[in-house]
């Protein structure tokens, strides 16, 4: 009944979301792959059960353990460590080592309850933050030191901008509680823990807008704990970037 | 034969005279339970339940070890935590690397305390051992004296004694760390001084108080093998809590 | 010896109290539950006599549903409730090791429980951090309501529920060791009693672990230590004063060292009794009974191998996620052992389609359907993208929830005319089954779709995000949402016909006969010696041989208290 009406509003819930960076389609591949087996073994077994449940004539009870048994469990050992080593082969390539030194370098912050972003600036070098100067009132969430010279530049969103096809490396900051920062079109997940840094790196492929969710309860607004992630064309990144750069080194200046 | 002996149960149902209340002070009337290498001696040929005087004194020895392989647990949950502390850190704003963990100076006291808890298991074992003394039991299980459950008592007394000097010296030494202002709150290292001597010494004080329940039972109880339970699991408890204070204090000396 | 025990001490006695306790339990629990669903469907309806759910009441509801479910029901009823029920007279004892400890562990249970239940009640509401309880969130009050006094008495009961476990598993497991009857070899015992002794050797295990992790949160809400916090934490506007740089990932080693195995003391006794069950009504031994033994105990030590799977994306190093992805996906082996010897079992055996037997055959079909996804979240890569979604909301309420409920459904229906001499209602416990099975996968299977679709765990509401690409995402599971929550209380009323069933069948007069399963286990034997005396005296039973001796055409079967002559299956 909710599935016609689903049908009906184009709603697809039994489809992934798009698939929008590098290391996704590989990620898409080995998910459903992962998932048509569960559904074959999952009927494969339930056919089995009541197969024999239902034939009428009882049978002598089988006897060989190492048919019924150790074949069978060989054969799923086999499966399992393929798909293990598949599942490791992508985790490595993905998680094993950092971005490369040419990657964008973003900061992201997590707190009760929003995401910040920060982009270096012309120095490609982050200012200090203090737990002690974050005002949000007063346009610093998080807390960047006037003194240091390199925050001067920095230019602090709250929607992530990126271009798309340049790889980008987020540093995972959380200012209070743990957040999780997930992007689900980037099949992309790691927790913000406070007190540490999380570096992850990606590549987005794909323009478009999509959405940043809080996936590691934080509090009362964990489900409105909301961003967006813009990934523009490069040159339309460009444009922007120079832009909101302009208008945070003027601010910057005293 | 072992040179513990314990005596047999009296089966009850053949409890001949109303005024014995199981006090030892009579022989045992149940042929079943006697000794004499008679058919049927090996007890652990019996159903469950008849396997002998000992079967309950196994039982809460069982017991008890699972029970200190809990206290293991907790313990080691608290210095793996200790371990993973001492050796992490974060950067601070200045991008320099902090590690918090000021190691606490021990107070010397420690090593007076753990003397004492020493002592204190001596002493303990030779309570426990005491309640099994082969002819002592004899004469108490025929009703001749008491003399098992008196030099326990003795020596538990000793051992409650010294028991209550380890915490008195123990909290000495946590004094001793506030007059030079380490307190419980002061430092990631003193968190882990404090957590780990107080807990022993929650463990400790239940010690403590199983050996006032032990002294309480060696006069109350009626039957010796009652009483040798008692006496046992407490001194057990008390031997581990010895072995894991000096676990605890090689980790606290020479650990941090 | 024979002695005689006070009624408040005898096994039966606290068995009950522990199923009661229980039953309270997951009624409170269930209704919470059924909020949750209504709030998220409809966010906009009001509870009569409340109001509207606020967002951190819907948290309040996930925590305490969560707790209750998990410590109270999942870990209380199989392990505590029918342990004590039933374990003494399948080992052939009269009693438990020591009925005292084990009357005390029940009262502190209870008291757990009272204590737990009065966070609705405290200032600020019941805690709003999940039964995981992360630091910083549950280190402090200004994190959120609930998370001042409600935190504090959450962690004052579940600091008693853990030392109430570990007395009573160390009870289980001096009874298992010591008090076994007459001929009860260790190869004798049947698996439901494996099945106990694996639980309780975690529970003995892991629950002083938490024990020791609840103290330190402790100190560190109260007393300013800084074991799982870390310097410069800027809660709510305010600067934490406390003194140390821990790390809330020590909380997640800890917690989760003991929130693995504890999933499997919620499962194992069900396995144990799904294997039971099933031999006895295909009328076959278990096949394969030693491997059997073998991967409950596998089960059990690779349980505390694993806790890291639940940490991939939660800033653990990727090479300790690689190490356990592989522990964790071992664990698939010794199910799929499991589970295959099940399938053996009942092959063409025809076997009575009586209600405890669809119970177990709806467990088997749970356990595999929760299971194959288990693989799949064990893949870090995989994980990536399903952590913290539907997709593992459905699949730990497949396989421990409701496979766990199928097994204490299975267990009631099993024993209850040995425990109460008769029979529950068939047809009644057949309707039962079907809603019960209908509802569970109803309101279970799309949860995988909408969790694969993106929906995370959690949120109090989907709409909330306004109409940004996150608002859109969430949208796009909404029609399923609605199915799942008429589900869910089409789940809960198919537990209808089972209330009516024990009403009518206890108020019958109609007695069941001894052993009316045909069973050859030894509780069944002890209808002869009167097991609810508290008359302390040798049961007089021997075990002469291993569980489910049935004649190989199924006809006659050989109980394991009989010297010899077979008994005959009765007509169908």
């Amino acid at each position: 009944m909710h599935s016609a009406q689903a049908i009906a509003t184009g709603q697809r819930f039994w489809r992934l979301p798009v698939d929008a960076s590098a290391h996704g389609p590989a990620l898409d591949t080995h998910l459903l792959l992962n998932l048509w087996i569960a559904l074959a073994l999952l009927a494969l077994a339930h056919l089995i059960l009541l197969a024999g449940l239902a034939f009428r004539r009882r049978a002598s009870r089988p006897v060989h353990t190492l048919l019924l048994e150790y074949l069978p469990l060989a054969a799923l050992t086999l499966l399992f460590a393929f798909l293990a080593a598949r599942a490791q082969q992508l985790w490595a390539a993905q998680r094993y080592t950092g971005a490369s030194l040419t990657a964008m370098q973003v900061e992201v912050t997590g707190m009760q309850f929003a995401w910040y972003f920060r982009y270096p600036g012309a120095d490609a070098a982050f200012g200090e933050t203090k737990p002690t100067l974050v005002a949000p009132g007063e346009g610093n969430p998080l807390g960047l030191d006037p003194a240091d010279r390199h925050g001067a530049d920095d230019l602090v969103t709250s929607q992530l901008v990126l271009p798309a096809g340049r790889e980008v490396d987020l540093a995972l900051h959380a200012q209070d509680v743990i957040h999780g920062f997930s992007v689900p079109e980037m099949r992309l997940k790691q927790n913000a823990v406070p007190g540490q840094t999380a570096h992850i790196h990606f590549t987005p492929t794909q323009p478009g807008s999509y959405a940043i969710l809080c996936t590691q309860l934080c509090g009362l607004g964990h489900y409105r704990m909301q961003a967006t992630m813009l990934v523009l064309p490069p040159a339309a990144f460009d444009t922007w970037l120079q832009a909101h750069e302009a208008a945070a080194g003027k601010r910057g200046q005293p | 034969m072992s040179p513990i002996l314990t005596p047999p149960e009296i089966d009850r149902r053949h409890r001949a005279h109303e005024s014995d209340n199981g006090s030892g002070r009579r022989p045992p009337t149940d042929k079943l339970t006697g000794g004499n290498g008679e058919g049927g001696d090996n007890w652990n040929d019996r159903p469950q339940g008849r396997r002998g005087p000992r079967e309950r004194l196994s039982q809460v020895r069982m017991g008890l070890f699972f029970g200190l392989f809990a206290v293991l647990m907790f313990f080691i949950a608290i210095v793996s935590a200790f371990f993973v502390t001492r050796a992490s850190g974060h950067f601070d704003a200045y991008s320099h690397y902090v590690n918090e963990w000021l190691p606490t100076t021990i107070p010397s006291i420690l090593w007076l305390n753990t003397a004492v808890l020493l002592l204190s298991s001596a002493s303990a074992e030779m309570a426990r051992r005491s309640m099994f003394r082969e002819v002592d039991v004899m004469d108490e299980w025929i009703g001749l004296s008491r003399r098992t459950s008196q030099r326990a008592a003795a020596w538990l007394s000793v051992t409650l004694g010294l028991g209550g000097l380890f915490l008195v010296g123990q909290w000495i030494a946590w004094d001793q760390l506030a007059a030079q202002h380490v307190f419980f709150r002061s430092n990631p290292s003193s968190h882990f001084f404090f957590l780990i001597t107080i807990a022993h010494a929650i463990h400790l004080f239940i010690g403590v108080s199983a050996l006032i329940a032990a002294l309480i039972g060696l006069r109350r109880s009626h039957k010796l093998a009652s009483r040798q339970i008692l006496v046992d699991a407490t001194v057990w408890y008390w031997h581990a809590m010895g072995l894991l204070w000096i676990f605890l204090f090689v980790l606290l000396e020479y650990g941090q | 010896m024979t002695a005689q025990h006070s009624r408040w001490t005898h096994h039966r006695t606290v068995g009950f109290g522990y199923v009661a306790i229980s039953l309270a339990a997951a009624c409170v629990g269930t209704v919470l539950s059924l909020l949750m669903r209504l709030h998220l469907t409809w966010p906009a309806w009001s509870l009569p006599l409340h109001g509207l759910i606020l967002p951190e009441e819907y948290l309040a509801l996930v925590t305490m549903h969560g707790t209750l479910m998990l410590f109270f029901v999942l870990t209380v009823a199989p392990q505590s409730g029918f342990g004590n029920l039933i374990l003494p007279a399948q080992i052939g004892a009269r009693r438990m090791a020591f009925p005292r400890l084990n009357a005390a562990s029940m009262g502190l249970t209870g008291l757990a429980l009272l204590v737990l239940l009065a966070a609705f009640f405290v200032p600020g509401g019941s805690p709003i951090s999940g039964w995981t309880a992360y630091p910083p969130l549950s280190a402090t009050a200004l994190a959120g309501p609930g998370q001042g006094e409600g935190m504090d008495v959450w962690l004052a009961a579940i600091a008693l529920f853990s030392l109430a476990s570990t007395l009573g598993a160390i009870n289980t497991l001096t009874t298992i060791v010591k008090l076994r009857g007459e001929g009860m070899s260790w190869q004798r015992l049947p698996l439901t009693v494996w099945g106990w002794f694996t639980a309780a050797l975690l529970s003995v295990l892991v629950f002083s672990v938490l024990l020791a992790a609840l103290a330190m949160l402790f100190c560190d809400r109260h007393l300013q230590s800084g074991f799982f916090l870390p310097t410069g934490d800027l809660v709510n506007g305010v600067l934490l004063q406390h003194h140390g740089d821990g790390s809330p990932l020590l909380w997640l080693h800890l917690f989760w060292f003991f929130g693995h195995p504890e999933v499997y003391i919620a499962i194992l006794p069900g396995m144990g009794l799904t294997s039971m069950v099933l031999a006895n009504f295909a009328h076959r031994r278990v096949f394969a009974y030693r491997l059997m033994i073998a991967t409950t105990l596998l089960i059990g030590f690779l349980g505390i191998l694993v806790w890291g799977h639940h940490m991939f994306v939660a800033g653990l190093n990727p090479f300790a996620g690689s190490a356990f992805a592989l522990s964790s996906m071992a664990i698939a082996l010794p199910s799929s052992a499991k589970v295959l010897s099940w399938l053996a079992t009942i092959w063409r055996s025809r076997p009575r389609l009586t209600t405890p037997m669809l119970f177990a055959l709806g467990f088997v079909s749970l356990f595999i359907t929760g299971g194959l996804t288990g693989p799949i979240l064990a893949q870090p890569i995989l994980d990536e993208y399903l952590h913290n979604t539907f997709f593992v909301v459905a699949h730990f309420h497949l396989i421990m929830a409701m496979a766990g409920i199928f097994g204490l459904f299975c267990a009631t229906y099993y024993w209850f005319p040995l425990l109460f001499g008769r029979l529950l209602s068939e047809p009644l416990g057949k309707l039962h089954f079907a809603g019960t099975l209908i509802g569970a996968y109803g309101t279970f299977l799309p949860m995988h779709l909408t969790g694969l679709a993106g929906e995370p765990r959690q949120y109090a509401q989907l709409t909330g995000g306004g109409s940004g690409p996150a608002g859109q995402l969430l949208q796009t599971t909404l029609p399923l949402q609605h199915g799942i929550t008429y589900a869910a209380f089409f789940l809960a009323c198919a537990q209808l016909p089972f209330l009516l069933n024990l009403v009518l069948t206890l108020r019958s007069h109609l007695l069941a006969t001894p052993n009316p399963w045909s069973a050859t286990t030894m509780e069944w034997a002890s209808q002869d010696f009167d097991e609810a005396s508290t008359e302390d005296k040798p049961t007089g039973l021997v075990t002469y041989r291993g569980p489910c001796h049935y004649s190989e055409d199924g006809v006659s079967f050989l109980p394991q208290w009989e010297s010899g002559a077979t008994s005959t299956l009765p007509p169908e």
